[in-house]
């Protein structure tokens, strides 16, 4: 048995047929071979598959490709410019040292630029409070807090 | 996850007519808690009729005496609407400390008290709240609603609509919550309704419940000392690796305290 879905990844229109049971984030990773998309947990609790589908982060294996239909999805692979410059959010994680094995970042910075859209200047406390649900196994959230801190004034001032 | 089968309705109607063709068929609202226990074989139906697409079932409406919130509203629209924050704080606030914002950008309300989790946040404030939940068939008091761990009133083909929750005095929600899964280990909900008080407590008992005594002892004084010597008895209420009977109940009388400074503040 199996379903068409189609959705927009990136600005670009994709669609293919999965089955029904397929979530979000096996749809990025296995059937468009996007692998910036982590799983960690699969148990919604980690955020490594942080994404933005209309424009909110949201956990992509914790719902179906399905639930995506016809929507507008954005990955880590989207968030640099055409040319290859990083994102903000992207530069202020390198410029701070908040990756460490890098396996939770693209699930952090998705998050994190979620998190500053919604809260334009957040203070140090609210980032810690907003970031929980993305964990970080090396516990390095001390320079991953910074690079938010940073990457959220870099934001506006490159909106 | 086992195979099932995928229907997206486009109204209410013609998801109750998808329920009626299948007798295993579940609803999927934002899926925050379905699809992670049909990960788990915990839940397997045949078939999936997911409400997503149905405009009409997104809303807020504050009228004299009333918030009202469409069954697929998610936790982060009511967490910062500016109209439920206004009418009723503790409402607003209850929703923006469910799960993680990620979480709070795809749940919905319909979705987690059908689900009726004994930890969840929303039946506390449905509870707390007396609020009325409307369905494609009827009218369900709160309190008629909540029927004990993942049960509840609704009817086979019935589909919850909207959420109807009464403006009290004064509200306030404080939960100790589990660090890793943000579920309540113990949550307490009062609300002032001036010639009466309602007391709602989550995720200490097999369900949602209230507390018939401390109602009636904020009814006549809305004061955190009213409540502070009323004990809830430790047996029947939960045990596991986070907290023991005994400590939740110990926790029920602490939170109902801090719930009702909060009210007053």
């Amino acid at each position: 048995m199996s379903v068409k879905v189609s959705m927009n990844v990136n600005g670009k229109a994709v669609s293919a047929e999965v089955p029904e049971r397929t979530l979000l984030v096996s749809f990025l990773r296995e059937t468009l071979n996007m692998t910036g998309t982590h799983v960690g947990c699969d148990t919604a609790q980690c955020g490594a598959c942080t994404i933005h589908l209309n424009g909110r982060a949201i956990k992509s294996c914790n719902i179906l490709a399905m639930q995506a239909e016809g929507g507008n999805v954005t990955t880590i692979e989207g968030l640099a410019n055409a040319d290859g410059t990083l994102h903000p959010m992207q530069e202020a994680f390198r410029q701070n040292h908040g990756l460490q094995c890098g396996f939770c970042t693209p699930g952090m910075v998705m998050s994190a630029v979620d998190l500053v859209k919604n809260t334009p200047k957040p203070t140090e406390e609210q980032i810690r409070e907003l970031m929980d649900g993305n964990i970080c196994r090396c516990t390095g959230y001390h320079n991953i807090v910074k690079a938010i801190a940073a990457g959220a004034t870099s934001m506006a001032a490159n909106p | 996850m086992y195979q099932f089968k995928f229907q997206k309705a486009k109204s209410v109607a013609e998801a109750f007519a998808g329920l009626g063709k299948d007798g295993d068929a579940k609803l999927l609202a934002g899926g925050q808690s379905l699809i992670a226990a049909m990960k788990l074989r915990l839940s397997q139906p045949s078939a999936l009729i997911d409400l997503g697409d149905i405009a009409e079932l997104r809303h807020i409406k504050v009228e004299t005496g009333t918030v009202t919130i469409g069954a697929m509203t998610t936790h982060a629209t009511v967490a910062a609407s500016a109209e439920v924050k206004k009418a009723l704080p503790a409402l607003a606030m209850l929703a923006g400390s469910i799960g993680d914002r990620q979480v709070r950008n795809q749940g919905t309300i319909g979705g987690s008290i059908a689900n009726n989790d004994p930890a969840a946040d929303y039946p506390a404030a449905c509870l707390g709240l007396g609020a009325t939940i409307s369905t494609n068939k009827r009218k369900i008091s709160a309190d008629a609603f909540f029927k004990g761990m993942y049960e509840t009133a609704l009817d086979a083909g019935e589909i919850i609509i909207s959420v109807s929750f009464a403006i009290p005095k004064r509200a306030a929600y404080v939960k100790f919550k589990n660090p890793a899964s943000r579920f309540a280990i113990v949550g307490v909900l009062v609300a002032d309704f001036g010639s009466s008080a309602r007391v709602a407590v989550t995720g200490a008992g097999p369900g949602v419940f209230r507390i018939a005594e401390m109602e009636k002892a904020l009814a006549a004084k809305f004061a955190p000392e009213s409540v502070a010597n009323i004990k809830v008895p430790a047996e029947g209420l939960n045990s596991d690796l986070h907290a023991q009977a005994d400590y939740r109940a110990h926790l029920i009388t602490v939170l109902a305290q801090r719930a009702v400074a909060a009210a007053l503040t």
